[in-house]
């Protein structure tokens, strides 16, 4: 038997409102409810619901034969808790039948892994106890955002208990070497690495409705056909995609749910392989070699590196400046504060800053908010001014609290001088 | 006396300084008991008027027979009439020009023996043609009217009132706001070049907006020194409402403040590096870039690549109550121009009690003695006379208080005033 993994991607970020300079220290309603609902809306009637529903309809006529696993995102549960509490409710019966597994990841779909392993690991936990409460089962595999993965994010993975990891099938890290086998961290070898087939994923998430592709249509019984044509020792095929493949990014009419539909069956009856979640991969299969990745590498654009999201000055100084706060923010204590931090830290703020518009420019211009990545920089900079601001009064009145108590005679030094400002003014 | 002049945008439809001069000019040559017609290609019905009398050259009736006009084509060399130059436009701008006006100047609504010409009044792609069709139109003003003296405004109008003198016979003043290589630096247009230069020579005396651009006409157009005299610019006197802003209180940091285009001309990368500067020795600084322009994006990028992205601030361009609200915000304003004529903004700000920083290639620094005044390049000097006026709070007080009382005597109507002295010396020299 050869097993077939397949996982899907669920992200909704929470998009900027048009922030301008002169609102700064005016208000701090940084994010767009009305743009973030209207997508997601759009997303849930398009993808989410239909997806959702057909994935049920085929768990439960493969009688537990058909498993999928999902890694959503914190921000995308809040989005559904605050937008649509259905989606919740869907994902949730897809959870009870058994055969659906959740993996675990940074709560903002952040790329906290690369700056702060403090922060890193804080956001995982989040995560990992939000998805416990939703659907009764606590995380045993992590997926890095875009999978990002190198060796050391691995380390800091392993360290926290999870078992094993999904990460890119880049060529330029797996060489002669094949993504169909089970690999593990050369540091850690019990965190077990998962590597995606770009080709085949690809083929569904990217390909499936190009006309111009000479394999254009896709059917089930050919996508059948390249998994049987894999050489027969190599023991999985991974296929890791975003869910909005479904019915988004491949419309409806382009008849991706109709080839999703006939494709379980095509695999039970037509092949070798049995599909499986990640957690019952990494228990059924053994471990052929280490892998290692010392450089980051993601599932992004041609490059497969961090250059769709880091790199470019804008990126890396907004980069830079928001984690700059990180001690700040956790000295203040403060509800709303925190809320605004985690959802700064999303990735996708980063990513409409990305200024490599050439082979990837079209991915990027999705759902994205931008006319030009100088655009979306400068108000990522403005929210995050007033956002400084209002840490440093935090802090500033704390700091004021703190003398009080300590030394009792400031408060009327402090009054003096208030008095003295009202006279003199 | 009455004045017949010719210029190309006036408020509320202006693009830069040169529309607002000469509403300022012209509402002080009224003071001084002048009468004007102001000629512009197409009014808009919203312009403010007053007692002006504006002339929208849309709406003047050519006969056909004076539209093969030899003069034109003998006095100025003539260049083809779909010509894509467009001296005042960047990029992003030209870009939106041309593709709302791939074709309009040239349809002219024809009869037997009238036509019309149509203006779009912008600096579009057409703007070579539009500038010559306004000539045509002026030399049948000139014929229909009676004035004593043409004035003309800038090189877009220079035909317009060399065609006027040919018809009428009476005086041509060219009034110079910019050059063209305020514009482009050394990488000018050959035919705006020429334009301006056979405008100037034609004319029977040149106003220039200060010392700076009279060194500039003598010096690359080769006008004699005596044909050119200097009236500076003027403001209005009316104070900004900003009393009522809160922002004052937004930062605790100094605001400085850079207010114009962001374009070669007004030297925006030197503000950039002189705030790098100083952000380096102190954070308590935020610098804010206001306005837009070809030269923007680069900037954004050089902030960002400087790492001071949190410090320096972009809003885009400002207008209206957004500039009293900025300026109200701020403790310094900063104009590093590169060739600047002369240059409004620093007196606005000195209007509303800020210190300025000028730069030396400017002709403000002629009528502000109290500014600090460095050479644009210098970034050094930039970031130490920030620091400095934000320091010292007696200096920046001294400042506004001394730049005030120099604005005292920049009013529109003592400027006009001189510049109704130079129309009677004209006319009784050839008396």
């Amino acid at each position: 038997m050869k097993n077939l993994c397949f996982y899907f991607q669920v992200h909704q970020p929470f998009r900027l409102r048009k922030y301008h300079f002169f609102d700064i220290g005016n208000h701090h309603d940084y994010f767009d409810d009305h743009e973030n609902s209207t997508i997601l809306r759009k997303v849930a009637k398009n993808c989410y619901f239909p997806a959702n529903q057909l994935m049920l309809d085929l768990i439960r006529h493969h009688g537990g034969d058909f498993k999928i696993t999902y890694s959503i995102s914190g921000t995308a549960l809040e989005q559904f808790e605050l937008y649509m509490p259905e989606v919740i409710d869907s994902f949730r019966a897809l959870a009870d039948t058994g055969c659906v597994e959740f993996l675990a990841e940074t709560y903002a779909h952040s790329l906290a892994a690369l700056k702060s392993k403090e922060e890193f690991i804080k956001q995982v936990k989040k995560h990992s106890e939000k998805i416990e409460k939703l659907f009764g089962q606590k995380p045993k595999v992590f997926r890095n955002t875009e999978l990002i993965y190198a060796d050391w994010i691995g380390e800091m993975v392993a360290s926290m208990g999870y078992k094993g990891m999904l990460a890119e099938g880049a060529d330029h890290t797996l060489d002669w070497k094949s993504p169909n086998y089970l690999y593990y961290n050369p540091g850690n070898p019990k965190l077990k690495l998962l590597l995606k087939n770009y080709r085949l994923s690809d083929d569904i998430a990217f390909r499936f409705s190009n006309q111009s592709w000479p394999e254009w249509p896709l059917t089930s019984e050919k996508y059948v056909q390249w998994l049987n044509s894999i050489p027969a020792r190599e023991e999985t095929v991974n296929l890791f995609m975003d869910y909005e493949t479904f019915g988004e990014h491949q419309w409806h009419s382009t008849g991706i749910f109709d080839f999703l539909r006939a494709l379980p069956g095509k695999v039970l009856q037509g092949s070798p392989y049995q599909f499986v979640t990640p957690s019952e991969n990494i228990h059924l299969l053994e471990a052929v070699a280490p892998l290692s990745m010392p450089l980051p590498v993601s599932w992004a654009d041609q490059e497969r590196d961090l250059s769709a999201w880091l790199g470019n000055d804008l990126q890396d100084d907004a980069f830079d400046t928001l984690y700059a706060l990180e001690n700040k923010v956790n000295a203040c204590n403060d509800k709303s504060i925190q809320r605004d931090w985690l959802y700064l830290q999303t990735s996708d703020h980063f990513y409409y800053m990305c200024t490599k518009y050439f082979s990837d420019g079209d991915v990027h211009k999705y759902f994205n908010p931008y006319n030009s990545p100088y655009d979306a920089f400068i108000n990522y900079m403005n929210v995050l001014t007033d956002f400084t601001l209002r840490i440093d009064k935090l802090l500033e009145q704390k700091v004021k609290k703190v003398k009080i108590a300590i030394n009792p005679a400031a408060v009327s030094s402090m009054k003096r001088k208030a008095i003295s400002k009202t006279v003199a003014a | 006396m009455k004045v017949l002049m010719f210029g190309w945008e006036f408020p509320p439809h202006i693009s830069g300084g040169l529309g607002t001069a000469c509403y300022g000019l012209t509402k002080g040559l009224l003071q001084n008991d002048m009468e004007v017609m102001f000629v512009i290609p197409k009014a808009f019905g919203d312009e403010a008027t007053g007692n002006i009398q504006l002339i929208s050259a849309d709406s003047i009736q050519v006969p056909q027979y004076s539209l093969a006009n030899e003069f034109l084509s003998e006095k100025f060399t003539y260049y083809g009439l779909n010509s894509e130059l467009v001296p005042y436009l960047d990029n992003e701008q030209f870009r939106q020009y041309s593709a709302t006006l791939t074709k309009t100047t040239i349809q002219k609504r024809e009869s037997t023996f009238y036509s019309h010409f149509r203006f779009s009044g912008q600096y579009g792609k057409d703007l070579m043609s539009e500038v010559w069709n306004y000539a045509l139109v002026a030399s049948q003003i000139a014929q229909d009217n009676s004035f004593d003296i043409i004035h003309a405004h800038d090189w877009l109008s220079f035909p317009a009132g060399v065609l006027a003198k040919q018809i009428s016979g009476k005086l041509f003043i060219a009034h110079i706001h910019a050059t063209e290589f305020d514009r482009s630096g050394e990488h000018i247009n050959q035919h705006v070049f020429e334009i301006e230069q056979q405008g100037m020579q034609l004319a029977d005396k040149v106003i220039a907006v200060s010392e700076f651009t009279k060194a500039i006409i003598v010096n690359r157009y080769n006008i004699p020194a005596d044909k050119v005299v200097v009236i500076h610019n003027a403001t209005e006197h009316n104070k900004p409402e900003h009393a009522t802003y809160i922002d004052k209180d937004a930062f605790p940091e100094k605001i400085i403040t850079y207010l114009g285009r962001v374009t070669f001309q007004k030297g925006p990368e030197y503000f950039v590096e002189a705030a790098a500067k100083v952000l380096a020795r102190d954070k308590n600084y935020r610098f804010v870039m206001a306005g837009s322009g070809d030269m923007l994006n680069r900037m954004i990028k050089k902030a960002a690549g400087l790492r001071i992205s949190s410090h320096f601030h972009f809003t885009g361009f400002l207008k209206g109550r957004d500039v009293d609200r900025i300026f109200a915000m701020s403790d310094v304003y900063v104009m590093p121009s590169v060739s600047e004529p002369f240059g409004i903004s620093p007196l606005e700000a000195v209007r509303s009690d800020i210190p300025v920083i000028i730069s030396n290639q400017s002709g403000v620094k002629e009528v502000l003695k109290h500014a600090v005044k460095i050479d644009f390049w210098d970034t050094d000097a930039m970031a130490n006379a920030i620091y400095a006026l934000t320091r010292f709070k007696g200096l920046s007080k001294m400042f506004v208080r001394e730049s005030k009382k120099e604005m005292e005597n920049l009013k529109w109507g003592i400027q006009a005033k001189k510049v109704k002295e130079l129309y009677q010396q004209q006319l009784k020299s050839i008396q």
